[in-house]
């Protein structure tokens, strides 16, 4: 029997549909024209055009995080290939699982500084997980299956493929997923038993516990996410969810504490330092989170719970690290606790929560909503209370509108918000929402963006609303690079230095030239009115919301501080926690 | 306690590190000690093994023991890499490099050189009327040495191997 030979196009594509993938983000170029050619003829793999590589990327890691399935990228070779890059990183540093195909100069002109040739899989070498260079047809369904494994197993992250035209337009044969031998690559999945025990008698007898939960767990599926939603009701211990963890334990819970970290609650960030027993599920103590290192919470003991031992006493040393999937180790944990049944120290708990509702009454994300100029905070806790009931997913740009986002808006569900955390991308928002409404095509899915953020990737208004996609996008228009700002006020003697953006382009002729329905809105009485009307009307809708410029997101732990030196808004009396023995007074 | 303790102090290490002999497999490497800000003090590389593809990588580097644990978890997170050894803690290891070094000169100088290689049990591996070539195998230390003591009798060049390592004892890696 002679074997079946296929075109490498064919094998990329029957790879792609073996592993299940039902929707590829790209653009097309010299190179990869023989693929876009297969493309044509099939109908089972959906294309979408988008308007730019990175904002093909972008899309692609909305679709991963809002569906717990890799992302797929096709980019042609040289600027294609480059275009991908932050978005690369950016998966990277956030842990999403993404395919990225990219084109490249037929072999044997690599090196020869081809038409369009770049050395792509040395510029993204640091970028992805891992990447391949293929050399011969009959090894690219094997490099394709294997791609998909590397990028989902262990800490998720982007897998690169560089394409030779020679390889797409050659010959080889097709082997399926089931019959790809993975390779010597098999990270932990199972947690060390004594380990995992002693980090449950530890957490038993904590008097001043705090379940801290990170990106890891929402990686590690909705099952995961349910576990510890299990494990903090059953204790009633306090939870806090990192900015990539928002939803993996419902913001609507009293447990809920708000998030930790440089723009965290006060509550949470007491905890954090006062606490006895930290208990991190998933988190990676990221400098954004635990401030000044030596400072960070120094009286307690710590329990590690990640999948990459790289992250085990990277930034903070621990007492127990535990190296394990967290939904395999919270299997553990649950079953362990219910053999144990231990007995919690309810009285020493009972205080605890006392002295929480005391920083809760703080109310720290206060603000002054006066009767002309709308607060970002009241926009946002608008849109929070106009969402509820449906199920509903938001996107985030990168800046002052982020962090609001993430301190008002509410998740009761892993896989609900999209935000760039690690590399803090600027240009994420409206490319990702893309990409969830694409996975998600009939729920409500919102981009929260500000003017600056917004025109790093403002083509991929067109091809939402060229694939009819209903994204609504909420442009909280500060006219100015806030979050810099803010900055430049608090650190730099007020210098606004380079981020005025008044007198920018007329947003809504410009949403209205990229086939939304554009609403403006100015004063703080239409701004339920506003949020209503861009939630219910039928399609793309872009909302710009004047905002004021010069708010800033309270609390914060300036960069290099210690969780006791947070400083509050001006609508509160105290400006640090020096002052709160005055306050709890 | 914690795991890692709190010692600060910097020590020198010898990771050996196994890989599929893949291109780009060594840029990796290499990638993550400069991307990172590791130290690499010495390095060397061939195929070990022809059958299954394998490479060793010998790399000796210095950091704390907080550096340390990083530099070992973060080479076991590349994809292509099999297996890391930290030859300074998971027991005793043999140590060897190479050098060629030569020495030109006439006279009682080349009379010198060559009992200094004796000395040594340094092989000459080239010789004309006015040099020679040394071939030196020993630890570091060693190579070192014979350098040093050889420097004034016409040293001209020298080409060194970088070290390779490999635990003592029957253990397999
Ligand atoms: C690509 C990129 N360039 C620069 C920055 C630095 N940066 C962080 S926040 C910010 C301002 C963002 O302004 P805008 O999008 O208008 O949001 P706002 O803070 O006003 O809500 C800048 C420039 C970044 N994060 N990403
Ligand atoms: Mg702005």
């Amino acid at each position: 029997m002679t074997e079946h030979r296929y075109t490498g196009g064919d094998i990329i594509l029957k790879a792609l549909t073996d592993q299940d993938v039902d929707v590829v983000f790209g653009y097309p170029g010299g190179v990869t024209l023989p693929l876009y050619d297969r493309i044509y003829q099939q109908n089972k793999i959906r294309h979408i055009l988008v308007g730019h590589e990175q904002g093909g990327v972008h899309a692609a890691e909305g679709y991963a995080r809002s569906t717990g399935r890799p992302g797929i990228v096709l980019a042609t070779s040289g600027p294609g290939a480059t275009n991908t890059v932050t978005g690369l990183v950016d998966a990277m540093m956030d842990s999403i699982p993404l395919i990225c195909l990219t084109g490249q100069v037929v072999s044997n002109l690599i090196g020869n500084d081809a038409f369009q040739e770049a050395d792509t899989t040395g510029i993204t070498r640091a970028a992805t997980k891992h990447n391949y260079l293929v050399r011969s047809t009959d090894d690219l369904a094997r490099v394709m299956h294997e791609a998909f494994y590397v990028a989902t197993h262990g800490r998720p992250g982007p897998v690169l493929i560089d394409l030779p035209k020679d390889i797409i337009l050659g010959e080889g044969q097709y082997i399926a997923p089931e019959d790809v031998k993975p390779r010597n690559y098999n990270p932990k999945i199972k947690g060390e038993q004594e380990k995992i025990e002693a980090a449950v008698d530890l957490l038993a007898s904590a008097k001043k516990p705090i379940i801290y939960v990170g990106g890891g767990v929402v990686n590690a599926g909705p099952e995961a996410s349910h576990m510890v939603t299990q494990l903090v009701r059953m204790t009633g211990f306090p939870c806090t969810t990192t900015l990539m963890a928002l939803g993996a334990f419902p913001a609507s819970d009293p447990l809920f504490i708000g998030m930790p970290g440089m723009h965290g609650t006060y509550e949470a960030n007491m905890v954090m330092h006062d606490c006895d027993v930290m208990f991190n599920i998933g988190a990676r103590f990221d400098d954004r989170v635990t401030g000044k290192v030596d400072a960070f919470s120094p009286d307690s003991k710590k329990v590690h719970i990640d999948i990459d031992p790289s992250s085990l006493n990277k930034n903070v040393s621990v007492d127990i690290g535990i190296i394990g999937d967290a939904a395999s180790v919270l299997e553990d944990i649950l079953a362990i606790w219910d053999k144990k049944q231990p007995v919690i120290e309810s009285a020493a708990l009972k205080g605890w929560w006392k002295q929480i509702d005391e920083w809760r009454g703080v109310n720290c994300l206060a603000y002054d909503q006066g009767p002309k100029i709308i607060k970002p905070q009241f926009a946002l806790e608008t849109l929070k209370n106009a969402l509820a009931g449906t199920d509903y997913y938001v996107t985030t740009d990168v800046g002052q509108h982020q962090m609001w986002s993430a301190q008002f808006l509410h998740f009761d569900e892993p896989n609900r918000w999209m935000t760039s955390g690690g590399l803090g991308t600027m240009g994420y928002g409206v490319p990702a929402a893309l990409g969830v409404q694409v996975a998600h095509p009939d729920s409500p899915v919102v981009c929260v963006t500000s003017e600056g953020s917004l025109m790093m990737n403002i083509q991929e208004m067109n091809t939402i609303s060229k694939n009819g996609l209903p994204v609504k996008i909420l442009n909280l228009n500060n006219q100015i690079l806030g979050m810099i700002r803010q900055w430049q006020e608090l650190f730099h003697d007020n210098h606004e230095s380079e981020c005025d953006l008044s007198g920018g382009p007329d947003f809504i002729k410009l949403a209205e030239a990229f086939g939304f329905s554009a609403l403006q809105i100015n004063h703080p009485a239409d701004v339920e009115t506003g949020i209503r009307h861009m939630l219910e009307t039928p399609g793309p809708v872009f909302l710009n919301m004047a905002v004021d410029r010069n708010e800033c997101v309270f609390p914060m732990i300036p960069s290099g501080a210690a969780h006791n030196e947070i400083v509050l808004g001006p609508n509160h009396e105290m400006k640090t926690m020096d002052d709160k023995a005055n306050v709890m007074a | 306690m914690n795991e890692t303790g709190t010692q600060n102090e910097t020590r020198s290490h010898t990771f050996s590190v196994l890989v599929d002999n893949e291109t780009g497999v060594l840029h990796r490497v290499v990638g993550l000690f400069s991307g990172r800000g590791y130290n690499i003090d010495s390095l060397t590389v061939s195929e070990v093994d022809p059958v299954s593809g394998y490479s060793k990588i010998t790399i000796v580097t210095s950091g704390s023991e907080s550096v340390i644990n990083q530099i070992r978890e973060q080479l076991r997170r590349l994809v292509p890499v099999q297996k890391v050894s930290d030859l300074t803690t998971d027991g005793r290891s043999v140590q060897r490099e190479l050098a060629l070094v030569k020495v030109n000169g006439t006279g009682e100088d080349r009379v010198d050189a060559m009992a200094i290689g004796d000395k040594f049990q340094a092989q000459i591996v080239d010789s004309t009327t006015e040099s020679f070539v040394f071939e030196i195998v020993g630890s570091s230390d060693t190579v070192d040495r014979f350098i040093s003591e050889i420097m004034p009798l016409g040293l001209v060049d020298v080409s060194r191997t970088g070290i390779v390592a490999i635990a003592r004892g029957a253990e397999e890696m």
